[in-house]
């Protein structure tokens, strides 16, 4: 079975940086991947050329069997990937339910002329975008919040918000920028979750994450990154004992 | 859906109210008739420029320049000035039309823009199109220049002529009355398609490029064509406008299309409420009634206090107004009726409002 994304030897570089350095991995359907490293290791920079804000100096992404390095973002997100941002990017000022009405977007059709005219299958069309949208809100536990503006919603709903705003573009690739950050132990471990939830529901996971403990719990296979390379890959337990990882993180051994 | 019948009678009433309003006016002057026309006019302007910067929330500073488009479309098709009389339910598709690829003309190079940069860029735009409207004269005649195109046809459909008066039914219907219905009857249709648009899946998509047009992006929405969209169906009403304004003045010349125009309409939209359709509307009649009120009252007011004319009426009409902005725009920030977005917009940056603007 062919992987469902594949990086294939990735690169990217701002001015003297080399931000990521020749990345190759493959994610299968189904997973939950993990991709770790410790600060400025080129992991949101990786995640910017998969989700086309950057375009790669070399290399590509294959996704579901076709190239999409260079894709604008919106056409990458029509292929099927959707994300979630590290530094929460929701429509503040729109109600919760509206945010994820506007995620059904690329998978409707409706025009000026059907809204203008009322078509009846626009018409319907509308219908069937809100009902989702309160599914995938109820998906996510925060039904109750519909009619709220996201901007005033609890942080870890507005995680939340964010994964659900994601999931109504049908995204057959799940990608989750630090989905974590901020949150208490509790609700990391709700989030947890709800990540594996949404795995079990067919959708594959990739997750940047800065918190080692919630990817060694989740993910099925990691990958390291340090100074824009990839370092180790592998099981978590097997990342765990690998000691370019440890060094990484915590500083090289003293010579003894 | 079951609408009350509370809501029947109140719809009917207004109904009622808009029908007989020419007469009444027409008792005062034909002067207000026309006044209250123009007011229509600048209710589609204002309505065409808050799907730009309300909804898409593109702030546009030239948005006349599509009017002008519009207008002059009107009077070369319709004019001795190439003699050619295509009758206005033709010509007044294609003004609109023009307009809106002059949208996208304007548009195409100010995708990346945001903000101050735009609204620099567009202004521009605006102060260009009147220039080539004052220049287009040599070498080859389009514009007639400065002086305008006069003897522009009024509307009219077999022998039945906007611009002459009429009697019907014990009623005397005078140009700019029939005008008023035909002008009454275009703005209800461009409310209409505002509110349809406004809750649709494209509105939607304009609201979430105006909150962060890169999450709208990574959602997938297309944000090169739904700015193009929004540019175009904005221009294409201020070419609708701009087609009947030339009709009823039979005269235009790039004067009437200056940046003050544009600022007012920009004023319109934000004194009412960005982004809320009635808020817009009562903006531009506020802005298009009470200047005409301040010309009416202002020196007979002067002439009964002093005796003489003390200061300009001119120079107070505008004091005044400029001095209602301030005041609105200190208390009400978000617009006289503002959106419920808008709001929530002021309340979070902390720009919250002195007082008032509770619901």
């Amino acid at each position: 079975m062919s992987a469902l994304l594949q990086a294939r030897a990735v690169s990217k570089r701002f001015g003297g940086v080399q931000a990521v350095a020749d990345v190759s991995f493959a994610i299968e359907r189904g997973q939950i991947y993990g991709l770790i490293g410790p600060n400025g290791a080129g992991k949101t920079t990786l995640f910017n050329v998969l989700t086309g804000i950057y375009a790669p100096d070399a290399g590509a992404f294959v996704f579901a069997g076709r190239d999409i390095s260079g894709l604008r973002p919106d056409r990458i997100a029509a292929a099927g990937i959707a994300r979630t941002f590290q530094n929460i990017r929701l429509f503040a000022n729109l109600s919760a339910l509206e945010n994820v009405m506007i995620g059904r977007h690329v998978r409707t059709r409706a025009g000026v002329l059907g809204a203008v005219l009322r078509s009846r299958s626009a018409l319907q069309e509308e219908k069937d975008i809100e009902r989702r949208g309160l599914e995938l809100l109820d998906y996510v536990g925060i039904r109750g919040r519909a009619n709220d503006a996201a901007g005033n919603l609890p942080y870890g709903d507005q995680r939340r918000l964010e994964i659900a705003r994601a999931l109504a573009t049908d995204p057959e690739l799940l990608a989750l920028d630090e989905p974590a950050a901020g949150m208490n132990p509790t609700e990391r471990i709700a989030l947890g979750g709800l990540v594996k939830r949404v795995r079990d529901d067919g959708v594959t996971i990739l997750l940047i994450e800065h918190d080692v403990r919630l990817v060694m719990n989740v993910c099925d296979r990691v990958l390291v990154l340090d100074y824009g390379e990839r370092i180790s890959e592998g099981s978590p337990a097997q990342v765990q004992r690998d000691p370019r990882v440890i060094e990484a993180y915590l500083g090289a051994p003293r010579a003894a | 859906m079951r609408i009350p019948s509370r809501a029947w009678a109140g719809t009917a009433l207004v109904a009622l109210a808009l029908l007989a309003l020419p007469f009444a006016l027409a008792y005062a002057g034909t002067a207000w008739v026309r006044i209250a026309n123009f007011a229509i006019l600048y209710v589609m302007l204002a309505l065409g420029l808050n799907i730009v910067v309300g909804f898409a929330g593109l702030l546009d500073l030239g948005y006349i320049a599509f009017y002008a488009v519009g207008a002059y479309v009107y009077a070369l098709l319709a004019s001795p000035q190439f003699g050619l009389h295509l009758p206005f339910w033709i010509v007044l598709p294609i003004g609109a039309a023009v307009a809106a690829l002059f949208g996208v003309i304007l548009g195409t190079p100010t995708l990346k823009l945001r903000g101050d940069y735009l609204a620099i860029v567009t202004l521009g735009f605006g102060e260009i199109i009147r220039i080539f409207l004052n220049n287009l004269s040599r070498p080859v005649n389009i514009t007639n220049g400065p002086q305008g195109i006069a003897g522009i046809d009024p509307f009219a459909i077999g022998s039945f002529s906007f611009a002459r008066a009429q009697s019907l039914l014990g009623l005397d219907f005078s140009g700019p009355i029939k005008y008023y219905y035909l002008l009454l009857a275009l703005a209800i249709a461009v409310i209409v398609v505002n509110l349809r648009l406004q809750n649709s899946r494209i509105g939607r998509a304009w609201e979430a490029i105006r909150e962060d047009e890169t999450a709208a992006r990574a959602m997938g929405i297309n944000t090169r064509n739904l700015k193009l969209l929004a540019f175009a169906m904005g221009a294409s009403f201020g070419g609708l406008a701009g087609g009947m304004f030339s009709a009823m003045q039979a005269f235009i010349s790039p004067e009437s299309f200056v940046l003050v125009e544009s600022i007012m309409v920009v004023s319109m939209v934000v004194l009412g409420g960005m982004g809320n359709i009635w808020g817009v509307i009562v903006g531009a009649l506020l802005l298009s009634f009470v200047p005409e009120i301040l010309r009416w009252t202002v020196s007979p007011l002067q002439e009964a206090l002093f005796g003489r004319q003390v200061v300009e009426p001119e120079v107070i009409r505008m004091l005044i107004f400029g001095l209602a902005l301030v005041l609105v725009m200190l208390f009400r920030p978000a617009g006289l009726l503002p959106s419920a977005v808008r709001k929530r917009e002021l309340a979070a940056s902390g720009e919250a409002p002195l007082v008032g603007a509770r619901l």
